[in-house]
């Protein structure tokens, strides 16, 4: 199965739920609202035998533009096709279905999105943080975040 | 079979006991003895600790200067080197090393992250700006990552250090607070 194809069957399955779509791309890309997110991510696997999540990125796209999670799909025999699924969710309230049962890498790259950029991975079975320390407090890599001055009573920042 | 000279005049006995007596102070020779025989403790943050794996090793041989053996417990270990980026996690379990090191105990701090937080220092949200901010140190070796010849020369700041300490200033016990509220 090639690109053009996978695309095709993708808007017959999906039509208007897939929101852009750009077939020419690097990589080949799709977005959606999360709540396509489950149906999509099983299709992907079990119709395409996209089998492998490569990555699961995440970009803040400024104050009022929300948060975008990307999905990097792909499947490693000879057909070589892959796929990045990306989900705009809003800044207050970025819930987007998990999708460990599927992919089971998703299960720690879930977790790290929550950690740095607070995705909610609706359905996580345990959506804690990975990187930063249990207490630390806000998401590191979102564009308003402060460092804190102290933690645990050590000065943090230098100015 | 010849009789052993008799050494006969005050002057022949004071030039035999030259050969055979050796003075020197109890502290001298402590320090000395103390100070080829500083052992560090294994543990490695970062990146450094490649440079300090390769001072333990062949090339540099940290055991030449009587600084071998690596402990892999701080109870047995007088120097620790904090060779790496100390993060903010990693921060309580530094000084939870430090405190389970007995005294008397040395800290030196290896990197251009562990002296003041290095590249980290304006942006990194979760990097220690120094590891003097946690636990007292004695030696600070700058570089990213220092060279093992630096290394070794901040081994030997403390081997001065260490030679230069007088067995009744023992006031260092106690006198060293570790600095972080847990």
């Amino acid at each position: 199965m090639d690109r053009s194809t996978l695309f095709e069957k993708l808007r017959q399955k999906f039509g208007p739920r897939i929101i852009e779509s750009d077939e020419n791309g690097l990589v080949p890309s799709v977005r959606i609202e999360p709540a396509t997110w489950p149906e999509l991510a099983q299709s992907l696997r079990d119709d395409f035998r996209l089998d492998y999540l490569s990555c699961l990125t995440g970009i803040d796209r400024g104050k009022g533009q929300g948060l975008d999670a990307i999905y990097h799909v792909e499947r490693m025999d000879a057909a070589r096709l892959s796929i990045s699924v990306r989900i705009r969710v809003p800044y207050e309230n970025p819930v987007i279905p998990t999708v460990e049962h599927i992919w089971r890498t998703a299960d720690w790259h879930e977790r790290e999105a929550y950690d740095l950029l607070g995705f909610r991975f609706e359905g996580h079975h345990n959506l804690v943080r990975i990187l930063c320390a249990e207490d630390w407090e806000g998401h590191p890599l979102r564009k308003d975040y402060k460092s804190p001055d102290t933690y645990h009573g050590v000065r943090n920042n230098v100015v | 079979m010849t009789e052993p000279k008799a050494l006969s005049t005050p002057l022949d006995q004071a030039a035999s006991l030259r050969d055979n007596i050796l003075i020197t102070q109890v502290d001298k020779l402590i320090g000395w003895t103390r100070k080829n025989s500083v052992w560090p403790m294994t543990f490695g943050l970062a990146c450094c600790a490649i440079e300090m794996m390769a001072t333990g090793a062949s090339s540099y041989d940290i055991d030449r200067f009587g600084s071998g053996p690596f402990r892999a417990t701080p109870r047995q270990s007088d120097l620790m080197i904090v060779a790496g980026t100390v993060t903010n996690k990693m921060a309580p379990r530094v000084k939870r090393l430090y405190d389970q090191m007995p005294e008397p105990k040395y800290v030196l701090a290896m990197g251009a992250c562990t002296v003041s937080g290095g590249p980290y220092i304006k942006y990194g949200y979760h990097v220690l700006k120094g590891v003097d901010r946690i636990v007292p140190v004695d030696v600070y070796v700058p570089g990213c990552p220092p060279r093992p010849e630096a290394l070794l020369e901040g081994l030997f700041r403390i081997q001065e250090k260490v030679a230069k300490e007088r067995i009744l200033d023992r006031n260092r016990v106690g006198a060293r607070p570790s600095l972080l509220v847990e």
